[in-house]
């Protein structure tokens, strides 16, 4: 009976522990220092035989490990493997959904089409499965974006070892997302119209209502504001430079169309999301500082006749034209395949990008773009110690392994729900 | 003799209004002569025979005699045709006449339906052949009219509805009479489709190869009927049955079509008549192949409007080259001797046969063949001599024209049906052309009449200045409007000698006489050289027909690769250094050093070849992949529904894939057999499939097959439970064992396709590879197959098949993978992506896949997440997409490794396979060269040439005046399991 009890308490605290997340790491106190690494600094560069010491949150060296230079704390011996930046996905819908085809679990796309008051941090789940499983890839950061309508609502920044959406914040409402009206639009079959794709008549139609939308907005804003109004107050951001604003967008005459209402609406920080094409714009993106927010690389070519590796390129296109660019995420089975990201850059590396600026796109590019570069993307001094060790190549699945990984200094658990089952059905065989 | 029979049959039949017996109470009962002599025309009697001033002599809608010499009885009307031309009137064998076109039964979102609504007739309400449309046939005055402007006489019409529609009926164009004399023929061919009846809301069929499969059944079903083994009556069956000697005609709609319902006719020994779509250009050698005779439309598309570049990006290539290529279909056809005959179906406007039927022409469709393709051989297919010729005793069913029938400038004047005339352009109308001095009221101009019939039109001018006129000439009167300022100037008047004269009236009112005197003929040349006669270019075929196919089909090549790192993926071997001879399709050496005469030698220095990569799991390349519409669908086949046209055949052999197996969707617990291909980009169908395939068959578990994510209407379908799906398999399997037992014994049974393919799991002659997720429901189909006595084959997906990979090793089962996908679905929370290295770990063949078209063609790096994932060494995970699913898929004798004496299937990497940097830069299949990264690029440039031309040739369209439709994107589904 005795037995019987603990065997089922040993049960439940193992079940338990099944259930419940990781545990976020607490503060640093331990100062760390790494030896040996090859350093990807985020930012073009790379140091061999490297050195990064890092104490209480944040990186106090960056150099080579030839220096003679008294270590902090523990020293990580890392000689003959990489160190990283934590990488930053752009553009997620993380923690806003847990199973796609469960609705109770799905809070990604809210009711409305203007919806620039809508705020994706509030909703974000520290606690999700899914969340969990970026770490050991080495997804340290993210923004949370919702989905949907015309304008989807306002995104934050979080880090991704936190016990609720307070602690995860990097950047709160850091932008709002719109999704630009699709040049094209496919017939209703069952109305008895031709399936395909055809030029969408409603096109101008749509952005003169978002047009609307932005002179009602500034209107009010402009007036004693006797009565509040929720959404038009939200977009104070983008219209006083101090929130972006995140343009879903793709192909040259969306894009096109995009900058130039934008900009004759006032709104000050634009961000091109998606852009296919956009090289093909580069000088009305440069001459404007406007950045890209890239797809993933796995994508299918757009036309029957398009390149079979024209989407494998397009960063290496943008990166040409002189254009800022990023890596985001967006489509089908996002959240799940964000932990993917490093993937999608090493197949932009693949397909003409240099390696390094293929590490960029997913740190110190992402990191400007989203406005968080005070902070994070690049490991220089003073910013925040959130980086990783990996076994070898980051942006390659084989060597994509990680060893330990820091976020702000704390040294994050790289377990997951997923990695428990790994090992508590390993055991399984090894004890039968 | 005969003619004094023929003369008093025809008097028994004389009053072409009521019938002889019919009482009369508005007058006298009296008769008309209907005696006709046509006299000095060229007279088409066939597209072959013609009589040159011939006499063809018409007697109560039929023809008497035709010829040089017809002695023309007195009481003959005689018509002088001096100069004119008759041709037999054309026949559209494929009509709609009449007959109203269902409504759609029911909205969205409802229950669906399982069973038939119809009782006492077959299981499936698509099943139809009893529909006879003498019931609901309406003569459509309207649309007569424009058919017999195009030169219709008889249309053989059909109510278009369901996969056997029924019989059609022959009718002829007579607006002149009624239905007791116009319908020719009650019962005339039997009517199939692929599509299904919009007047029941059967689910099943929900797919092409669910269709074909039905097909089959109904024929297997009405034999075992004929045979007198059903216990009940079977209204549809026995319709089916007595209707067997009809000319069957299926409206399959083009190419993969028509080869998939030839494909049915041959196996149960009937030789459909094929609605094709036409494009059957695209592979012509196919079309011959069946035998058939086809109808085919001539709905040629529009130009696109490509004056907006933005749009015009979107445009493919194919459906560019579509409407350059289009207009040659029926020359195509001609020039390969397979019969055809012309139809209006799909023609938005009637109006346009003429036009079309004339661009089909200009691309080389010779004049006989043509009207062959209007008048005999319809008839041939109908088996009906009696229209499309003007031999005696052949309905009087003619056209009179100005000369020959398929040239523009050509007048149709009248369209004779039953001996009854139809006048489509007055024939009398003098011809007034030329140029004439025009004086009206002391003033004078120059009128340049041109045209000819009904269409004369003037063009005036006072000396150089063009005169703002109207102008009409109809029976015989001239009515003109001449405008200069404000001062109207209205003209009447008639021909009179080389003169028109008449009387003005002036913008006061005032009266008085003009006269347009005759001075010389037009210039016909002047006019000519407006014309642009240039015949455009017509780009080739490729194939497959669209961007990136081959112009000639790659062949087996003796291929050198010398010194490569070679991945044999045989005992996870590494050959530094190596070399490999690929010969007659086969690897013919490996080693160091080697050489052959005449072989095309690749430096492989640096790069890496291995075996090609297989897909045990793919949706691409396919038509259709779910049949929905029962919990079982064994009876189906993807192989029935292959789609050789598909670009991610390319994109996958640009990612080194070289076979797949296309699964059947996870609709249903029992799904349909596989279809197991090699990536030989640019065969059809039939060559992409392996020789002495494999036979496999899906199955699928989980929240698809019980339709937990499909709706609330959808909640009816046994099995809603993992429960009741344990109950579907052992009852289909019991049923099959049964059915096996009665088949072998001898006694009569019926064949039932969905049991056969059953019973051949049983007998272990087909393998199952089964979409699974969650152990319970994997342990149990394990289970069920261990009660029948076979094994599982495969399980596909198998996210939790670590969980039992112990039992999955003692079963036998092998495990074929996604690297990493999960929480997509509730029964996915608990997949991981160690799940590969642990099944591997516990000695079960582990292989990975891709269910999607965009991983399918990166496989090597999914592949490489096991590495990363649970450890396993770069060998191992290499296995999981060659050797592996080789095996799994019994092919690992054939292909799936670098071995001596198997299928040169391989691929040369430009750096280690499992890197996300590394490209597949060749892929041969068969030891021919399917992709080239090199001709890769001479592709893009060849494409984007082809775009600039036909760009250029459609702006040429746009600018001439021609009509243009809006640019269109081509969508293509893509597949995944769980697609509908």
């Amino acid at each position: 009976m005795k037995i019987k009890l603990i065997y089922s308490l040993v049960c439940f605290l193992f079940l338990g522990n099944m259930l419940a997340q990781q545990t976020p790491a607490p503060k640093q106190t331990q100062d760390y220092s790494i030896e040996g690494a090859t350093a990807h600094l985020g930012n073009g560069e790379v140091i061999e035989n490297s050195l990064i010491m890092f104490s209480k949150g944040k990186i106090e060296f960056v150099g080579s490990a030839k220096m003679k230079i008294a270590r902090m704390g523990t020293v990580i011996n890392a000689r003959g493997k990489h160190v990283y930046p934590g990488f930053i996905a752009a553009n997620t819908s993380l923690g806003l959904a847990e199973i796609d085809a469960v609705r109770a679990t799905r809070d990604v796309d809210e009711v409305g089409t203007m919806l620039p008051h809508i705020r994706s941090i509030i909703a974000y789940n520290t606690e999700s499965k899914v969340v969990e499983t970026m770490r050991p890839n080495g997804v340290l950061m993210a923004q949370v974006a919702p989905r949907g309508g015309v304008i989807s609502g306002t995104s934050s920044v979080v880090q991704l070892d936190a016990w609720n959406w307070e602690d995860a914040s990097i950047k709160t409402d850091d932008g709002i997302h719109m999704n630009w009206p699709n040049a094209f639009s496919r017939g209703r079959w069952w109305m008895g119209e031709d399936p395909g794709l055809k030029p969408n008549k409603d096109y101008q139609k749509s952005i003169e209502e978002f047009k609307d939308f932005f002179a009602n907005a500034k209107s009010y804003l402009a007036s004693n504001k006797s009565t509040k109004n929720l959404p038009y107050e939200s977009l104070q951001g983008v219209l006083n430079g101090s929130q972006k604003m995140f343009v879903h967008v793709s192909g040259k005459k969306g894009i096109t169309d995009a900058v130039n209402t934008c900009k004759e609406l006032g709104i000050k920080n634009i961000v091109i999301v998606r852009g296919q094409e956009a090289e093909k714009v580069a000088d009305l993106l440069n001459a404007n500082n406007i950045p890209v927010i890239l797809e993933r690389a796995h994508r299918l070519p757009n036309g029957e006749d398009t390149d079979y590796d024209r989407p494998y390129r397009a960063a290496k296109l943008l990166a040409d034209a002189g254009i800022l660019v990023g890596l985001g995420m967006e489509g089908e089975m996002e959240r799940m395949s964000t932990r993917n990201l490093p993937f999608y850059a090493g197949t932009y590396a693949a397909y003409g990008l240099d390696k390094e600026k293929a590490v960029q796109l997913i740190t110190g590019n992402n990191a400007k773009i989203l406005g968080i570069d005070d902070k994070v993307g690049t490991l220089e001094v003073g910013k925040d110690a959130t980086l990783f060790i990996s076994e070898g190549d980051a942006l390659d699945m084989r060597t994509n392994i990680l060893n330990e990984a820091f976020i702000q200094g704390r040294k994050i658990s790289l377990e997951s729900h997923q990695t428990k089952l790994w090992k508590r059905y390993s055991d399984k065989y090894k004890n039968q | 003799m005969k003619k004094i029979l023929f003369l008093l049959l025809s008097l028994c039949i004389s009053s072409s209004f009521a019938q002889e017996y019919f009482p009369t109470n508005t007058g006298v009962k009296s008769s008309k002569n209907n005696v006709y002599a046509f006299t000095n025309a060229t007279i088409y009697v066939t597209p072959n025979q013609t009589i040159k001033k011939g006499t063809l002599l018409v007697k109560d809608g039929k023809v008497v005699s035709v010829g040089k010499s017809v002695s023309i009885p007195t009481e003959a009307q005689t018509i002088d045709l001096e100069g004119k031309s008759i041709y037999p009137s054309f026949v559209d064998v494929y009509a709609t006449f009449g007959i109203e076109k269902p409504k759609r039964q029911g909205g969205r979102g409802q229950r669906p339906q399982y069973d038939a609504a119809r009782k006492g007739y077959y299981w499936n309400d698509h099943i139809r052949p009893d529909i006879n449309p003498t019931s609901e046939f309406k003569f459509d005055d309207k649309k007569a009219k424009e058919l017999l402007a195009a030169g219709f006489g008889a249309v053989n019409t059909h109510l278009e509805d369901g996969i056997m529609q029924g019989n059609g009926m022959l009718v002829a164009l007579n607006p002149n009479n009624t239905d007791a004399y116009r319908i020719l023929d009650k019962k005339s061919g039997n009517y199939l489709s692929f599509s299904k009846s919009v007047k029941s809301r059967q689910s099943y069929p929900t797919s092409r190869m669910g269709a074909m499969a039905l097909l089959r059944q109904t024929y297997l079903d009405a034999d075992w009927y004929a045979n007198g083994n059903a216990k009940n009556t079977d209204l549809a069956l026995e319709a089916l049955n007595n209707n067997k000697n009809l000319p069957q005609i299926f409206n399959a709609g083009g190419y993969l079509d028509n080869l998939r319902a030839d494909k049915i006719g041959d196996e149960f020994g009937i030789q459909y008549t094929i609605l094709g779509g036409g494009n059957e250009y695209e592979r012509i050698n196919d079309i011959k192949a069946t035998n058939a005779t086809y109808i085919l439309p001539i709905n040629f598309r529009k130009a696109y409007d490509v004056s907006n570049p933005f749009l015009t990006d979107k445009i493919a290539l194919s459906d560019m080259r579509a409407w350059n290529q289009e207009p040659s279909n029926p020359a195509v056809f001609a020039n390969n001797k397979i019969p055809f005959a012309l139809t209006t179906h799909d023609l938005k406007n009637v109006k346009d046969f003429s036009t079309n039927l004339q661009k089909a022409i200009a691309r080389g469709l010779d004049k006989t063949t043509a009207l062959e393709a209007l008048t005999t051989i319809p008839a041939t297919i109908l088996k009906n001599n009696k229209i499309g010729n003007l031999k005696a005793g052949s309905y009087a069913n003619f056209l009179i024209t100005s000369g020959d029938i398929f040239d523009s400038k050509t007048t149709l004047f009248e369209n004779w049906v039953q001996g009854a005339k139809n006048v489509i352009n007055p024939m009398d109308i003098k011809d007034i052309t030329g140029n004439y001095t025009l004086n009206v009221n002391g003033s004078t101009y120059t009128m340049a009449i041109t045209g000819s019939g009904a269409k004369q039109a003037a063009e005036i001018k006072k000396g150089e200045e063009k005169i703002n006129s109207n102008f009409s000439f109809a029976n015989d009167w001239v009515n003109i409007t001449l405008r200069e300022g404000d001062n109207f100037t209205r003209l009447t008047g008639q021909l009179d000698n080389k003169q028109i004269k008449g009387t003005a009236i002036d913008n006061n009112g005032n009266e008085s006489k003009w006269a347009a005197t005759y001075t010389s003929k037009i210039d016909e040349k002047k006019k000519d050289k407006k014309k642009d006669d240039k015949t455009p270019e017509v780009f080739g075929v490729s194939f497959p027909n669209i961007g990136y196919g081959n112009a000639a089909k790659p062949q087996k090549e003796t291929i050198l690769i010398k010194n490569a790192t070679v991945w044999t993926s045989e005992n996870n071997e590494v050959l530094n250094n190596t070399d490999v001879l690929i010969k007659d399709g086969k690897i013919s050496k490996i080693g160091s050093n080697l050489s052959s005469r005449g072989a095309k030698v690749i430096d492989g220095t640096g790069k890496y070849l291995t075996a090609g990569i297989i897909d045990e799991h793919s949706h691409i390349a396919a038509s259709a992949i779910n049949e929905s519409g029962h919990n079982s669908s064994a009876e189906v086949t993807i192989e029935d529904v292959i789609n050789p046209n598909d670009i991610n055949i390319y994109r996958n052999i640009a990612g080194g894939v070289t076979s797949i197996q296309i699964l059947h969707g996870s609709a249903n617990p029992i799904g349909g057999r596989s279809a197991i291909i090699k990536l030989k980009w640019g065969e059809n169908a039939d060559g992409l499939l392996y020789n002495n395939t494999p036979k496999f068959i899906k199955f699928a578990l989980g929240e698809n097959v019980k339709q937990s994510n499909w709706g609330d209407s959808n909640t009816i379908r046994f099995p809603q439970t993992r429960m009741g799906v344990e109950q579907v398999y052992i009852d289909y399997f019991q049923r099959a064992k049964e059915y096996d037992v009665k088949k072998k014994s001898g006694q009569p049974y019926r064949k039932d396709i969905e049991l056969e393919t059953l019973a051949e799991i049983i007998n272990k002659e087909r393998f199952i590879s089964c979409h699974s997720y969650v152990q319970s429901e994997i342990n149990m189909l394990m289970k069920v197959a261990e009660q029948f006595n076979f094994n599982i084959n495969t399980f596909t997906h198998i996210l939790e098949g670590y969980k039992l990979a112990d039992k999955m090793k003692e079963h036998g089962v092998g495990g074929s993978t996604f690297s990493d996908w999960w929480a997509y679905k509730y029964e996915v929370n608990d997949a991981i992506p160690y799940n590969a290295a642990i099944m591997h770990n516990q000695g079960v063949t582990v292989a990975i896949n891709s269910d999607d078209a965009e991983m399918s063609r990166r496989l090597n790096q999914e592949a490489a997440k096991l590495i990363k994932y649970g450890g396993m060494s770069e060998q191992e995970a290499w296995a999981t997409v060659t050797i592996n699913p080789a095996k799994l898929l019994h092919l690992n004798d054939r292909t799936g490794s670098i071995k001596v004496g198997k299928d040169a299937d391989v691929v040369l990497w430009s750096g280690n396979p499992l890197s996300v940097y590394s490209k597949a830069e060749k892929t041969i299949i068969d030891g021919a060269m399917y992709f080239d990264i090199e001709k890769d690029l001479e592709k893009r440039k060849a494409i984007k040439a082809e775009r600039a031309k036909l760009i250029n040739m459609m702006l040429q369209e746009k600018l001439k005046g021609g009509k243009t439709q809006a640019p269109k994107k081509k969508t293509q589904k893509l597949f995944h399991c769980d697609t509908e």
